[in-house]
């Protein structure tokens, strides 16, 4: 596996045209390498939320490029693209969108479902994800019925279960308090973080900055290293 | 040649194979999309709810109308004959408007007839043994036939030429003349009727009164009459391709001759287009589809309106629009084939249970009126799934991540 999970060169996005044009990412350039957990901080509207779109395959950009493990992911078609974000990228959304009706092991499982596995194969193997972000008793509960951290714990767990290379995290600690959110990113960067796996943070929260690797500040779409180490 | 065929065939059998690999492949999101909907127990009762009440309405007003057209028919099927010869006039069997003797005589001198017997089809009143009247359809028969006879469960069919004979129809309107026996008598129009026999027919008539068989002669002696006598004259021809000549001679002899099919189609043409029934039919139909459309259509697009961004997370995550295309029509598809079922079965229920407590209940549940139900059940789905499927597809997985 090559070492440079993410490799993103002169990216460029904007929204609309003529006077309502706004320039969201202003040739940002970026690498992360297996191993690293990168955040990128930034205030509200400084293209945080664009960048890791344009970076997971979600989001077209206008101009530049990006290499996912060497492959150019926006040359691929839209069924291309889908298989690669399923097979390669775990997601965990800020608002965690689980399914409430479903238990927790089933929204587990959602990655392995759509890679068409069996249902009671992928049930059970989702509940080894829950094991392993300490819910496994919590399994047939529906999310309702849990914490905040818990259920971005399940979040967690549903883009572990698809075993991706890159876990993409939005604003992971937004609805979560002080002690839950330094919890959860200790526990990614001790349990889900290794040398064959890249995680991305979108983060404005500063109190979590002990857990990255690397710091990138986002600006105005434009992307700059923090300054310092992290502690 | 052979080979191209052969070729095609494989691919088509190959095409078939990768059909039935992708149903199997999609077994897994078809189940998650089944359980999204069936564990949003609110939504889907309402779906369901309006679904079944729609079919029920639909069917329920179709079944009826279904049986009132078979039962409007009932004489017609009863006595069989493949050519009916009438008045231009007639619009259903039980309206027979009296044809001059002559008319008989003409059309057995016809070319393709092989027989021809006159009908007597009438109403007249039977006073009961507690003085009451009920009213009761006659039909006579040729004397020298007895063309158009029923089957007969007691009794001797060459006893109706005894004195004052008549043969009862034991159907749901039985019980009516007092449940006869052989032998039990009674007074129609002044005059002395026994029972001779007991028959059964094929249906039983729409109005709900009782049947009563004698021969032709005696139905013109006991029931008063105009200045003609003859109801119908029933033809049997030579061979089927006869029936168009007998039928241009029947015209232009100033009457018409229909087929018994014909006849039959006459009389729904009748009731549907002449009565003011069918567009009470349509009104009902299309209301149980608006009912049906608007409780279910806006029910399931409120379930895709709050299920969006999670199917905005499935597309992020990896799924294509297709497989969330396919979780759509699934759960659109379940819902309405369920309901439909729930419908379908409510209806048969309350037809049966109807017909226990009035046995010339008139409702029939026919292969088109579940057809038709089945059509509108089908639009409600694809009405309700292609608002859902259209959100679906517009909505970016990057929307998501935006909250």
């Amino acid at each position: 596996m090559p070492n440079i999970a993410i490799q993103a060169s002169g990216l460029v996005k904007w929204f609309g045209e003529g006077e309502a044009k706004t320039m969201a990412l202003k040739q940002v350039s970026l690498e992360a390498q297996f191993g690293e957990m990168v955040y990128i901080v930034g205030p509200s509207g400084s293209g945080k939320t664009t960048l890791l779109s344009v970076l997971s395959g979600i989001l077209r950009p206008n101009e530049g490029k990006v290499l996912v493990e060497g492959v150019d992911i926006w040359g691929l078609n839209s069924d291309q693209l889908a298989d690669f974000r399923l097979g390669k990228i775990g997601f965990v959304f800020q608002d965690y969108h689980l399914f409430p009706r479903l238990t927790t092991a089933e929204n587990a499982a959602i990655p392995l479902i759509l890679k068409k596995k069996d249902w009671n194969e992928s049930i059970d193997q989702a509940k080894k994800y829950l094991e392993i972000v300490g819910l496994k008793s919590r399994s047939d509960l529906p999310p309702v019925k849990l914490s905040g951290g818990e259920q971005q714990r399940v979040a967690i767990a549903r883009a572990l279960s698809g075993e991706p290379d890159i876990l993409i995290m939005d604003e992971p600690t937004a609805s979560l308090d002080g002690d839950t959110g330094q919890a959860i990113l200790s526990f990614v960067q001790k349990n889900v973080l290794n040398k064959n796996r890249c995680i991305i943070v979108v983060t404005h929260d500063d109190r979590i900055n002990e857990f990255a690797t690397r710091i990138l500040n986002m600006v105005d779409g434009k992307l700059s290293e923090a300054e310092g180490k992290p502690a | 040649m052979i080979r191209c065929s052969f070729l095609v065939m494989l691919s088509g059998a190959s095409e078939f194979t990768n059909s039935i690999n992708k149903t199997h492949d999609m077994k897994g999101i078809l189940k998650l999309a089944y359980k999204l909907l069936v564990t949003d127990a609110a939504k889907f009762t309402a779906m369901l709810v309006g679904i079944s009440f729609a079919v029920f309405l639909m069917m329920f007003v179709t079944s009826m109308f279904s049986g009132v057209l078979k039962h409007a028919s009932s004489t017609i099927i009863n006595v069989g004959a493949t050519v009916w010869v009438m008045d231009p006039a007639v619009n259903t069997v039980s309206n027979s408007i009296a044809m001059p003797d002559y008319v008989l005589d003409a059309v057995r001198s016809m070319q393709g007839v092989k027989y021809a017997v006159p009908l007597y089809s009438g109403g007249a009143l039977v006073k009961l043994s507690d003085g009451n009247y009920q009213t009761v359809t006659v039909i006579g028969l040729d004397d020298t036939s007895l063309f158009g006879r029923p089957e007969l469960i007691e009794g001797k069919i060459e006893d109706i030429y005894a004195e004052h004979g008549f043969i009862v129809v034991k159907d749901a309107e039985f019980t009516k003349l007092e449940n006869p026996h052989m032998g039990s008598t009674f007074e129609l129009n002044d005059n002395r009727g026994v029972i001779v026999g007991i028959a059964k027919v094929p249906t039983t008539g729409l109005y709900g009164i009782p049947t009563l068989y004698t021969t032709f002669e005696r139905a013109i002696q006991y029931i008063p009459n105009p200045r003609y006598t003859t109801s119908y004259v029933l033809v049997e021809p030579k061979s089927a391709s006869d029936i168009p000549q007998i039928e241009k001679q029947v015209e232009a002899l100033g009457y018409r001759a229909r087929t018994k099919e014909e006849f039959m189609q006459r009389t729904e043409h009748f009731f549907i287009y002449e009565t003011g029934g069918g567009t009470n039919m349509l009104i009902m139909t299309l209301i149980s589809f608006i009912v049906g459309l608007s409780l279910s259509g806006q029910t399931f697009y409120t379930f895709i309106l709050e299920n969006l961004e999670r199917f905005g997370a499935l597309k992020a995550i990896g799924a294509k629009s297709r497989e969330l295309v396919g979780m759509i029509l699934f759960q659109a598809t379940f819902t309405a084939f369920t309901g439909y079922g729930l419908g379908v079965g409510l209806c048969t229920f309350l037809v049966w249970l109807a017909k226990r407590r009035l046995p010339s209940y008139a409702a029939m549940i026919s292969y088109s009126n579940l057809a038709i139900a089945l059509g509108m059940v089908v639009v409600i789905a694809a009405v309700s799934s292609y608002f859902g499927v259209r959100r679906v597809l517009r909505i970016e997985p990057f929307d998501i991540f935006r909250g």
